[in-house]
């Protein structure tokens, strides 16, 4: 049975929403994670507490204060809509946004993890051969947690095509714009649609099955375990 | 003559204060010698920039001034290589890998990849994961990295620390060959006074944090006032030239300042120089020429300085030609035989070591 029209955009649109959140995660993940690795004080505490704090909130806090935030009459989303020309809330952009925030501990902790890992002395050997600091970044460290970089961005991927209440708080449910698969998922059980709703919670599940199964065949787990 | 400029104070951990003012020659090999714990790494680390030191603290090689008082240039700009004691290879990379690492980030240099490889013989390891070599294919690899940089300064810390007997010896060949082959003034930190004898030109002797003692390695090995007189395997050191074989009885003779010395048979060519290592406990002196002895070697030198002690033993300095040898006898002995400065007196040296040289075969 092939898929209907609203399956397939909630399949694309959930595509195009985890990819752009995993990209954007991993340009700011990795600077603010290499950050934490090299520091220990006050301030890094309380920058992991709030990296962390999605592990524990209920998504639909977060998703409320976003909403709060992105809402066209706050200083955001007047400065959005003036950049832009268009609406912050309840459009993929604020999803975008709100998911990166919610899947960081999923890209920032192991990556912080594995920074840790590398031997001070690699870096300062890296250094006496003439590497400057970014030139260490790209030679040593990339190549050393190279793994832990897949990693991060699958677990990333995975968690933002699995949220549900930020993005019903903050996107709405507009078929085509904001309507993710979890949330068409959730319209078709609502409206009874037990077919659609079967398709995409077996889809959902074979998929993450086979993400997780790929993620732990081929590292060491260690490595890439979400800290609480 | 180029220099390395040293006005450092660097606060350590545990009320360690390195403090220390000198110029070495930026030439040859220069030995930093001291216990653990006398702030020879820690100088390391603070020429090469990994350490910061004082803000006033200068640090210059000939005219760079790599740390001065508003200035510091950072450890990649300095020109510089460094040896670990613990190779710090990049496990990511392979053996030509890890060689070829400095190539693109320096200024190309004297050194070729090739001359590398063929010093420091490792030819047969290009393409192996770093992790598979014995430690000290590894240390090796890390001193042809190190040098592939085109220093204008190499830096060793107690390279042969981590390694056995024999990959030891094979890696210090390896060093005299290099410093043989190139002008790359080298800085090696060591706690074992052997080592410092095989290498180095310069001493630098250092006590916690302090300079006690700077100078030539032949010059303050044969001093009675030093910390190396008061060590137990104190020796002097005197360079000789072989000067020929005595096949029949297995010896070979060399020449120091006139005199012969026989050592034990090692096939090298006449007219190389070679240092020869005396320790001070196996060498003494008689007022008389000993006739019916079984020591071989027996020279007539002059007392250069008795030691000034209330110890049971002291320390000659003896005169032989230009060269100095050290004695260590009882003090019972100076007081029986009437020893004071300027007697003439022949030493019998008991056994003499030649140091290994670039071209030996292990």
């Amino acid at each position: 049975m092939p898929l209907n029209s609203a399956e397939l955009d909630a399949i694309y649109l959930t595509v195009a929403l985890a990819s752009v959140t995993t990209a954007l995660l991993v340009l700011l993940g990795t600077p603010l994670a290499w950050w934490l690795s090299r520091q220990r004080g006050d301030l890094t505490a309380a920058i992991e507490a709030l990296v962390a704090m999605p592990l524990i909130l209920p998504p639909t806090v977060l998703g409320f204060y976003l909403l709060l935030l992105f809402a066209p009459d706050t200083a955001v989303g007047r400065a959005w809509e003036h950049l832009t020309g268009s609406q912050l809330a309840f459009s993929f952009s604020a999803l975008v946004i709100g998911s990166v925030i919610y899947s960081l501990p999923f890209v920032v902790q192991p990556l912080q993890s594995a920074f840790q890992r590398i031997p001070q002395g690699l870096l300062q050997a890296a250094a006496t051969l003439g590497a400057s600091p970014l030139d260490r970044f790209r030679s040593v460290v990339i190549p050393l947690t190279r793994r832990t970089f897949l990693t991060a961005a699958s677990l990333g991927f995975a968690h933002t095509v699995g949220e549900f209440g930020v993005v019903l708080m903050i996107g709405g449910n507009i078929p085509g714009e904001t309507q993710v698969l979890s949330i068409a998922l959730y319209d078709f059980v609502e409206t009874l649609r037990f077919d659609e709703a079967h398709r995409l919670a077996g889809g959902l599940i074979l998929f993450s099955l086979a993400l997780l199964f790929f993620l732990y065949r081929g590292s060491d787990t260690s490595s890439w375990r979400v800290r609480t | 003559m180029s220099s390395l400029q040293l006005d450092i104070q660097c606060q350590g951990e545990n009320d360690f204060t390195l403090d220390l003012k000198c110029q070495l020659p930026a030439a040859g090999i220069t030995a930093i010698y001291g216990p653990s714990g006398s702030g020879k790494s820690t100088l390391l680390d603070c020429i090469a920039g990994l350490r910061k030191p004082s803000d006033s603290s200068v640090i210059a090689l000939n005219h760079t001034r790599w740390h001065a008082p508003g200035r510091c240039v950072p450890p990649w700009r300095r020109g510089i290589g460094y040896v670990f004691q613990d190779a710090r290879l990049f496990p990511h990379l392979d053996t030509l890998g890890n060689l070829k690492y400095p190539l693109a980030r320096n200024q190309p240099g004297s050194v070729t990849l090739d001359q590398v490889i063929n010093w420091l013989e490792l030819h047969d390891m290009l393409a192996h994961k770093v992790d598979t070599l014995s430690a000290g294919q590894k240390q090796r690899v890390a001193i042809g990295r190190a040098l592939l940089g085109s220093p204008e300064l190499l830096l060793l810390d107690e390279p042969l620390a981590n390694l056995d007997h024999v990959a030891a010896s094979e890696c210090l060949r390896c060093l005299q060959r290099l410093s043989a082959n190139t002008r790359i003034p080298m800085l090696y930190v060591s706690h074992n006074i052997e080592e410092v004898c095989q290498l180095a030109d310069h001493l630098l002797l250092l006590e916690s944090g302090r300079v006690t003692e700077q100078g030539s390695l032949l010059d303050l090995c044969s001093r009675l006032d030093t910390r190396l007189s008061r060590e137990e395997q104190a020796a002097a050191i005197i360079t000789g030239t072989i000067s020929g074989q005595d096949e029949a009885f297995g010896l070979t003779e060399l020449d120091i300042d006139g005199h012969i010395l026989r050592v034990s048979q090692l096939r090298l060519p006449a007219g190389q120089s070679r240092r020869i290592r005396v320790p001070a406990r196996d060498v003494s002196v008689c007022r008389e020429r000993p006739h019916n002895s079984s020591i071989l070697n027996i020279f007539p030198v002059t007392i250069e300085e008795l030691e000034d002690t209330t110890a049971p033993r002291l320390l000659l300095r003896l005169s032989l030609g230009r060269q100095y040898l050290l004695a260590r006898i009882t003090r019972r002995s100076a007081f029986e035989l009437g020893l004071k400065k300027n007697d003439q007196v022949y030493a019998q040296i008991k056994s003499a070591a030649l140091l290994t040289g670039p071209s030996d075969a292990v």
